[in-house]
């Protein structure tokens, strides 16, 4: 029971990196019908830059010009390296993805692919082979409880995840750009009809799921902190994998899908060998969408979709 | 400037004139000349040697010899080529003309002979040229069967890295079993001399295995569409990969090495023949107008007699062999296997090449997997810049043609291999 409870926790941290980033996924999806290939690499962008800001914030502290706690410089990397991905993701939708628009879908997914590779290869220009490591910002504090480990960090994803996605559910529900989304998403053709500017939305959803994708990031880099340029593609492709579970377009789908990928992921690791992971995790996936081709929460061959 | 004008378009008319068949003389009479010619030409022109793959690779290592490098290809190539099609018009247009009135077969094996040469010789100078080739040649039967399912039958499958390893896999454990004495599957069993006539029962035995992979792909292709099949052929290729990683008897993520060197020149050419032929019957046939009915609209393809799940299953798995035998190939040309080979790094490539040379045609899959591979080659010197330009030069394509390069043209042999000009000399 008590290792049982140790890998729910394990789950609910891993899941929550898988179920940020399959948001960006779904809101893309929701609205242009196309899946964003270059989201793995955008979430792996966005740990990068928030590997500069720390150490620019960190540097900027400890030269006592502006002396913070660490919490504060944690808490400000996570808003500016979401503020300076997000136009990451603007770049990305204007080059790759606009000019495509009313092009093949799978034409857009291979623009998708090879901006992927391009940004994973100026990373490697940019900053060498070499793997850098994320500043520890936050000491580890290991709180026993009742037999399970349970660290700071791992509370302080789980709760910085939860709430950016009821950020996001409650941005879309209640606000006047979240109306414009869910109206894009039910009906593409007729919106620009009634006055929404399009293009500024639909670069306003790739900025959010890019924004979502480096909050992910951040918080990877400080549970796990070693960065390669090459740490987007499964963490992509496993997210994308999350995102179509969970029906596509849907938000509660997506975070849902996350969280179960990531509590297969280390389930299956603690029964099997940890080497059969793969094979077994994606072996379930298949069979639930052999019987449930539409995910959980999205609906079969129809163009409404929830968001 | 109209004087340039005037000159382009004639030279343009007069070369429309060249049949294939002159085409394929004049390459042969190119590289001849370079076997024979290339190297004391490469080192009068200030070359260390014979320029690889057409002076690319060495004007990007060395930019100062850029000049010399474009002479040596107009030398060797342009000005032998460009000379002998023009003069010979006459005579290649009255042979091409003679043999069009044999049975196509014989006119097609003529063809097929003198590209195999031309090759064959051009290969021959250094063992670099023949790998690339052969890679190059294994890289258009994996587009072509790709095509069938991305272009023909207008599916986003990302499954084909898993069907190319399972033949891969499959064909290498056939072969290392019978004829090499190997710690994992004891001593020869076969005398090694029986090689090359068992080496197509491998590749075929990997097709099929493939195949029957492909079945777990095809048969939810029934109730779904579009994005759950590119997850679900997706969940495919990372479960081939993890199952071939756990299984010890070939070696698990150490892959599998000592494949017999079967997979010579004439075989992988010989193999690509036999599969362009293969698919492009196939998708003319009623089979492959079946397929363009169901990407266009399923339904009312159902409701036009076609058996939409037929034709699915039998396109995926008619495409997955052709994978297979690709991977097979692929094995023995490397001589070497591992499981990471099999990933989305490959799949990007190939569907980079199917995307770049065009949807729903034969001659785009030829055309973007024959580029695609000699850019990925030539531009080595590169390093990693490579792998900017590449990519750019992708989007690029998609922007301005989305559907590819040489999108939904039908290879037609009796056009291609036609004589372009009448007996009589007239146009």
């Amino acid at each position: 029971m008590v290792i049982f409870l140790q890998n729910l926790v394990n789950a609910l941290q891993w899941g929550s990196f898988y179920a940020l980033i399959a948001l960006g996924y779904s809101m893309v999806y929701s609205i242009l019908m196309l899946f964003n290939f270059a989201h793995g690499d955008i979430f792996m962008v966005g740990a990068y830059i928030g590997f500069g800001v720390s150490i620019g914030l960190l540097a900027l502290s400890s030269s006592g010009a502006l002396a913070m706690p660490n919490w504060l410089i944690l808490a400000l990397t996570i808003l500016f390296s979401m503020f300076l991905t997000s136009f990451v993701g603007m770049i990305v939708e204007r080059v790759g993805y606009r000019p495509l628009r009313n092009a093949p879908r799978a034409s857009a997914a291979i623009t998708g692919l090879m901006i992927g590779i391009i940004l994973e290869t100026g990373n490697l220009i940019l900053l060498g082979a070499r793997r850098v490591s994320f500043p520890s910002l936050v000491e580890t504090t290991v709180y026993n409880v009742g037999g399970v480990f349970v660290t700071n960090k791992k509370i302080m994803i789980v709760l910085v995840s939860l709430l950016l996605t009821l950020a996001l559910h409650l941005f879309v529900r209640r606000t006047k750009w979240g109306m414009a989304m869910r109206a894009m998403a039910f009906d593409f053709a007729v919106v620009p009809l009634m006055g929404v500017p399009v293009n500024t939305m639909i670069a306003l959803t790739f900025a959010i799921g890019s924004a979502l994708a480096a909050a992910a990031g951040i918080l990877f880099g400080v549970a796990y902190p070693v960065l390669d340029p090459y740490m987007g593609i499964l963490f992509g492709w496993k997210a994308f994998v999350a995102a179509i579970l969970g029906g596509r377009g849907s938000i509660l789908g997506a975070t849902l899908a996350g969280f179960l990928l990531g509590f297969t992921e280390i389930f299956v690791a603690m029964i099997f060998p940890s080497t059969l992971r793969d094979l077994i995790a994606y072996s379930i996936i298949l069979l639930i969408l052999t019987f449930r081709p539409h995910g959980f929460f999205g609906e079969p061959y129809s163009a409404r979709l929830r968001l | 400037m109209p004087v340039m004008g005037r000159t382009i378009r004639n030279l343009r008319a007069s070369y429309s004139q060249v049949p294939l068949l002159g085409w394929l003389c004049g390459a042969l009479i190119a590289v001849t000349l370079e076997r024979f010619a290339g190297t004391p030409i490469a080192l009068a022109l200030g070359l260390p040697k014979i320029p690889a793959l057409f002076g690319l690779d060495i004007m990007l290592k060395k930019p100062i010899l850029v000049p010399n490098a474009i002479l040596y290809v107009f030398l060797v190539y342009g000005l032998p080529m460009g000379a002998t099609t023009r003069s010979s018009i006459s005579l290649t247009n009255r042979l091409a003309g003679r043999l069009f009135r044999f049975p196509i077969a014989i006119t097609v094996a003529v063809h097929l002979a003198l590209l195999y040469t031309t090759l064959h010789l051009w290969a021959g100078i250094s063992d670099y040229r023949a790998l690339v080739l052969k890679l190059t040649l294994i890289a258009v039967m994996l587009t072509l069967s790709l095509n069938v399912i991305n272009g023909y039958m207008g599916e986003f499958s990302c499954s084909h890295p898993g069907f190319m390893a399972l033949g891969a896999y499959c064909a290498s454990v056939f072969t290392v079993g019978l004829f090499v004495d190997d710690r994992l599957f004891g001593a020869v069993f076969l005398p090694p001399g029986l090689g090359p006539f068992l080496f197509p029962v491998a590749l075929i035995l990997g097709g099929f295995l493939a195949s029957f992979g492909a079945l777990f792909v095809a048969i939810p292709s029934f109730r779904t569409r579009g994005d759950y099949l590119a997850i679900i052929s997706l969940a495919f290729l990372f479960i081939v990969k993890s199952l071939i990683e756990n299984l010890e008897f070939v070696r698990g993520p150490r892959g599998l090495s000592g494949q017999p060197d079967l997979a010579d020149l004439p075989t992988v050419f010989l193999w690509t023949v036999l599969c362009v032929w293969s698919i492009n019957n196939f998708v003319r046939s009623t089979i492959g107008k079946a397929l363009n009915a169901v990407r266009d609209n399923e339904m009312a393809a159902g409701a036009m007699t076609v058996d939409t799940r037929r034709t699915k299953i039998v396109a995926f798995l008619f495409a997955a062999f052709w994978a297979g035998v690709a991977g097979g190939l692929f094995a023995h040309v490397l001589r070497y296997v591992n499981p990471s080979t099999f990933g989305i790094q490959n799949l990007a490539e190939v569907l980079a090449m199917v995307y770049f040379g065009g949807l729903n045609s034969v001659y785009g899959s030829i055309v973007g997997a024959v580029s695609i591979s000699l850019l990925g080659e030539a531009l080595r010197p590169l390093e990693i810049f490579k792998w900017i330009i590449i990519p750019l030069l992708l989007i690029l394509v998609m922007i301005f043609r989305p559907t590819g390069l040489i999108a939904f043209k039908d290879l037609d042999v009796t056009s291609l291999l036609r004589p372009k000009r009448k007996p009589g000399g007239e146009v």
